[in-house]
């Protein structure tokens, strides 16, 4: 059998795990630490990639950029709008925009459901014309991508130890502390929400650049996958500071695009593709519970220990 | 320091569960009074408690804090001027961050502008969070990097106290604070409550269920029973009072035993 993972293999991976990256990290945002489960993750995706797409058309790569994230801000604006000020519960806040932003991208696309940036410049298309090197042809998107990545990292790292950063944190972590002390939640869990939403669009505007066309249904499912990455990298990474589960994160995001090449290479057919995806997510999301219920019945299944020797017991328990 | 001026609060009005848990409270507190609460279950201690700080807004009535009407306030504005310590040492702060993060929300309070939003926590004040965890005499100060989810609960509310007073709050409110801590650590944390309280003559109204330590405590003592304060007492009065004196002052004012299923009478 021929290797599993050959170069263009690898490279595929690495790019579409970088650029889906930064969708995991808008969840690391909203769920691990606002505690939202921010359903409307779908919609904004691909209103980044509609905005981004429409931007870039009209003859701006560069500031598709700033575009795609301006409506990724609205987007989360709103959502945090009706969870903080109209009393709708936090996921029915998510499904009501992600529900309202269809039409929104379809408008965005000027009525149409999908739109090709083949004609256009794309900041792809102008960095690949920098140098004719044959390494740079291979290397060149995952270079753009993972500059880019590593540039909100870091960024995200830092904000989230900043004050502002610190009180979106509690604000996640515990509500009666953040009652008692002189924190606003609602624009704490606002700012938060903004953020996310903006790196989410971000990511949109990345992929429609990069595979130089938008489809309304391009959001589909990107939230299952975005937190399958989120929770591989959690699980693989474990505790620790901001820029440690940062990293985490998007490691866990191109460690899940390995796992889906992987399953391609095995023949897995196209069509089968989303089932694949949702095995995987409930697979990491089960994993570590699972682990605690295997190392369960592996002390159940072991001899009782009786005449417990002096100085053994307890070391076990603490 | 803090007046309330006939403060009233129904929760569920109009239903069958209506329950008035505060009715009419007025009360007055000078500067630097320490005041303890005691009273049966249900009686509105805590509700007042959620009044002051605004965790909803009263029906009628006016809440004044050094001056400035605070009635309708919001929570979160108000917060920088009152400590509140929860019976539940859970509460107070933010497991999965650490030590010093914690301390930095606290400190929080003590900024006004806001350029200090992508602030980070400087040298400075880790210095001086580090020589305020020593007081604590708990060995805090060489786990500043920890997350507070690993301390113990008497810990945790001795950290809770330190972050409440960090900047000195107009009133601080000790909702039975120690409570839920064995007699040792609660003997410790009470040591400390007294000793910054003392220090800083921080005006402070502590809930307690412990009959002893409510007249031994503080300055004044209050008696709530149905959403009414039924007993005020403070200065010669209150001390030759003893337990049974204010049990039986109680029954006299509320027409009725006092009836707290977790009451301490030693």
């Amino acid at each position: 059998m021929e290797a599993i993972f050959t170069l263009s293999i690898v490279q595929s991976a690495l790019e579409l795990g970088c650029i889906y990256s930064l969708v995991a990290l808008a969840l690391f945002i909203s769920f691990s630490i606002l505690n939202i489960a921010d359903l409307s993750t779908d919609g904004c995706f691909t209103l980044g990639c509609a905005v981004g797409a429409m931007v870039t058309i009209s003859g701006h790569p560069f500031l598709a950029f700033p575009a795609a994230m301006a409506a990724g801000v609205c987007s989360g604006f709103v959502t945090a709008f009706l969870q903080t000020k109209m009393g709708v519960p936090s996921i029915l806040a998510g499904i009501i925009v992600n529900t309202g932003l269809y039409t929104v991208n379809i408008a965005v696309m000027d009525f149409s459901s999908n739109v090709n940036l083949f004609a256009c410049d794309t900041v792809f298309s102008l960095a690949k014309d920098l140098s004719d090197a044959a390494w740079y042809g291979d290397w060149y998107k995952i270079l753009i991508v993972a500059v880019v990545v590593l540039f909100v990292g870091v960024i995200l790292a830092w904000f989230l130890n900043t004050r502002l950063g610190l009180s979106i944190r509690a604000t996640g972590d515990n509500e009666h502390m953040v009652r008692a002390s002189s924190i606003n939640p609602v624009f704490t869990i606002t700012v938060g929400l903004c953020v996310s939403n903006s790196l989410t669009a971000l990511s949109g505007v990345i992929l429609a650049q990069y595979q130089k066309s938008c489809d309304i249904n391009l959001g589909t499912g990107m939230v299952t996958i975005a937190l399958a990455s989120l929770i591989i990298g959690e699980t693989i990474i474990g505790k620790g500071g901001m820029l440690k589960r940062v990293v985490g994160v998007i490691l866990g995001s191109c460690l899940y695009r390995f796992i889906v090449a992987v399953a391609l290479r095995m023949s897995v057919p196209a069509e089968c593709l989303k089932l694949v995806s949702a095995l995987i997510v409930a697979f990491a999301i089960a994993f570590p519970y699972l682990k605690g219920q295997a190392a369960f019945y592996k002390t159940r299944r072991m001899p009782v220990k009786t005449g417990v020797k002096a100085g053994e017991d307890g070391d076990g328990l603490c | 320091m803090l007046i309330l001026k006939n403060i009233s609060k129904t929760f569920n009005p109009g239903t069958v569960n209506e329950k008035k848990a505060l009715n009419r409270v007025s009360l007055e507190l000078a500067d630097g009074d320490f005041a303890t609460i005691v009273g049966s279950n249900g009686a509105g201690k805590s509700t007042l408690f959620n009044a002051i700080t605004g965790s909803f807004y009263v029906d009628e009535g006016q809440i004044i804090l050094a001056g400035e009407d605070i009635t309708y306030r919001k929570e979160h504005v108000r917060s920088k001027e009152i400590g509140h310590l929860f019976q539940d040492p859970m509460k107070g702060s933010a497991p999965h961050m650490t030590i010093e993060e914690n301390m930095a929300l606290a400190y929080l309070r003590a900024s006004t502008a806001a350029h200090a939003f992508f602030s980070r926590i400087s040298g400075k004040e880790k210095q001086m969070f580090r020589e305020q965890l020593a007081q604590l005499d708990m060995g805090l100060e060489e786990r500043m990097r920890q997350p507070v989810g690993l301390l113990s609960g008497g810990q945790r509310q001795a950290l809770t106290l330190l972050m409440a007073t960090m900047v000195t709050p107009k009133i601080l409110l000790l909702d039975e604070h120690t409570a839920a801590l064995d007699p040792a650590t609660a003997e410790k944390v009470l040591n400390l409550t007294r000793k910054i309280i003392a220090q800083r003559k921080i005006t402070c109204l502590m809930v307690t269920h412990n009959m002893h330590q409510a007249l031994e405590l503080g300055n004044r003592t209050f008696m709530m029973d149905g959403g009414h304060i039924v007993l005020d007492i403070q200065g010669a009065e209150r001390e030759k009072m003893t337990v049974d004196d204010l049990l039986a002052e109680f029954k006299k004012q509320a027409g009725k035993q006092l009836d707290n299923d977790r009451i301490l009478l030693s």
